[in-house]
């Protein structure tokens, strides 16, 4: 009897919901801790990059135009549809950060129940950092929170999939879209996530998954006039300074990368999702 | 036929006819017969052509030629029923200077506007060099009588109409009562007086290939100054192979009369990427004469935010954002 052969996979970008190939038509070889070979993974150019800022902008009005409620309910969705592809996640966190099939279960239970979290922030978010203003004159004064626009997120190359779900989750859950550059070291976890997030109630374009070198994309993300705002988290100090260069361009805020290692299983907080919101202020006159 | 041919060539016939052109419009029946001993289109060589052509990787010193030369081609065009003329002034202004930012930016060629706005546009660009262009004839549908169209000339030519954008009886030429059309054609034409003439096939309801190439001559035939695909309210619009059987109709045509047409797609060019194929189009079919705003137009409106987008990245080296432009 002849031995089966594995089918060797080549996986494809995320980009306005949707699976395309690299404009470039490069790919690079996904290797395992051990460095076996896993799968290919499509290497994205500057030009995927432009591509799905495109696709994110257009995302945008439906996204941030949504009822906090429907986009509380949308990522409590993937939450579910992450859930429900436990053993395909498990494996590939085994296979790519090389931790005990334990510890898998771990970080994928924690990346649940971080996205159960964000989910749930979506219509309180406006509590905690909108407010009533006294003034002195006849009028309400009130603040309320605005999502800043298009993203762009550098992944953090450890922790792959809750990393991942934790800079992600706190840009979209207030209105924002975003341009995701993968951890290019361990692309998997990403690629299926993008498979989670099709297939969940995602409108196509909020969340873009870009797979390829971050020294090669992000700076051209950093310098996009139509980006609003960029989370340098998983850059490297040098591309991290040339980012935030680019970015004063067009006044991006930047989130910069922490000086220390990032616990992921600590509890989050709400400045990652504080940091890419605008607050809208409207004078009311009182009375008739 | 050559079996080399590959799209159909119509020089051919020019050596059957060079003495008939006069007669060709003498009767329905001669019209008839000229339109339809054309070749045929062949539809799979020009669909072929045109993507093949439209493959062609353009970069760097040349994409920047050919982004201010498509810049300089286009027709900034407005044909709402909301129309005002304050959005007529504010296109004018644009159609000026492009880009406020960059005085390097060339300008249009023209702008396109409904009869009644004609006056407000000639007020608006003043002594700029931009034309302005007035549809009529009862567009976009065509469906009047020669009376009311022939007046709908005159009044947008008097308002000072530099050009027309006239729009054929499809009804008429799928009917096969070519004659009509073509009288049409000439009277328009005859109420123009100085105006350029475009002549507007509406491709999208033409239905084949084959129907484009007989009313590109018909059209040349009874004077048209440009021959121009579609209203832009029809979809499909300018698509690349109704422009490749367009440019070689103007091509034929100038070969076997001596006379030169220009060609103007309409509709649907909405990117930088769009605009350069049709100008590789432009290059490969009807030749380099055909490479000048008085000969080739692209009738459009959104595609000139992307072409000054894309100038912008290879001035500045960063992607720009539709923030930075106008919002028409």
């Amino acid at each position: 009897m002849t031995e089966r052969l594995s089918v060797r996979k080549t996986y494809k970008l995320f980009i306005g919901g949707a699976f395309p190939r690299s404009e470039s038509g490069r790919s690079y070889v996904v290797t395992s801790a051990k460095g076996e070979f896993l799968a290919n993974a499509s290497k994205a150019s500057r030009k995927d990059a432009r591509d799905a800022v495109v696709a994110a902008r257009k995302a945008f009005g439906g996204w941030s135009g949504a009822t906090a409620y429907n986009r509380g309910q949308v990522i409590y969705r993937i939450a579910e549809m992450l859930e429900s592809r436990r053993a395909q996640f498990a494996a590939e966190l085994v296979a790519a950060d090389g931790v005990a099939a334990k510890k898998a279960a771990e970080l994928l239970d924690a990346a649940v129940d971080r996205l159960v979290w964000y989910a749930g922030w979506s219509d309180k978010i406006g509590a905690i950092r909108g407010s009533a203003n006294p003034v002195a004159g006849p009028y309400f004064n009130l603040s309320s929170t605005e999502p800043t626009g298009v993203v762009a997120v550098v992944a953090p190359p450890t922790g792959p999939l809750l990393g991942l779900v934790s800079v992600i989750a706190p840009v979209i859950v207030t209105g924002n879209t975003c341009v995701v550059v993968a951890s290019e070291r361990a692309p998997l976890p990403s690629i299926t996530l993008s498979e989670v997030l099709a297939t969940s109630d995602l409108p196509g374009g909020v969340v873009n998954i870009l797979t390829g070198g971050s020294e090669e994309i992000a700076p051209w993300l950093a310098g996009h006039m139509d980006v609003n705002g960029i989370d340098l988290t998983g850059a490297a100090p040098d591309l991290a300074k040339t980012c935030e260069e680019l970015a004063a361009e067009n006044l991006k805020r930047v989130l910069r990368p922490p000086a220390d290692k990032i616990d992921w299983l600590a509890d989050p907080g709400t400045a990652r999702m504080t940091a890419f919101l605008e607050t809208k202020t409207v004078w009311h006159p009182i009375g008739v | 036929m050559d079996s080399f041919v590959l799209v159909g060539d119509a020089r051919e016939v020019s050596t059957l006819t060079t003495s008939g052109f006069s007669d060709v419009a003498s009767s329905n029946a001669a019209l008839r017969g000229f339109l339809h001993g054309l070749p045929g289109v062949d539809k799979v060589g020009a669909d072929g052509r045109a993507a093949m052509l439209g493959t062609r990787s353009i970069k760097t010193t040349a994409k920047r030629q050919a982004i201010d030369l498509a810049i300089s081609m286009v027709d900034l065009t407005t044909l709402e029923g909301a129309d005002t003329p304050g959005k007529v002034r504010a296109m004018c202004a644009k159609a000026v200077h492009p880009d406020p930012s960059n005085p390097d930016v060339p300008r249009v060629a023209a702008v396109c506007v409904y009869p009644d706005l004609v006056a407000e546009a000639v007020r608006a660009v003043g002594s700029s060099g931009v034309k302005v262009a007035s549809v009529a004839t009862a567009f976009p549908s065509g469906r009047s009588s020669l009376e009311v169209k022939v007046t709908d000339t005159e009044l947008a030519v008097a308002a000072g109409a530099d050009e027309v954008d006239m729009v054929i009886d499809r009804g008429a030429f799928l009917a096969g009562d070519y004659l009509k059309v073509f009288e049409e054609i000439v009277a328009i034409k005859a109420a123009c007086g100085d105006a350029h003439l475009k002549v507007i096939l509406e491709t999208g309801e033409l239905a084949t290939y084959d129907n484009v190439r007989r009313a590109s001559w018909l059209a040349m035939l009874a004077g048209g100054d440009f021959i121009k695909t579609s209203t832009g309210k029809v979809q499909p619009a300018a698509t690349l192979p109704v422009t490749l059987v367009m440019l070689e109709a103007v091509r034929d045509f100038l070969d076997s009369t001596g006379r030169k047409v220009g060609v103007k797609p309409a509709g649907g060019i909405r990117t930088t990427k769009d605009a350069i194929k049709m100008l590789v189009l432009v290059k490969e079919t009807a030749g380099d004469g055909w490479l000048d705003p008085d000969w080739f137009r692209l009738g459009a409106s959104s595609v000139l935010n992307d072409l000054l987008m894309q100038r912008q990245k290879q001035d500045t080296g960063r992607y720009s954002g539709p923030d930075y432009f106008t919002l028409d």
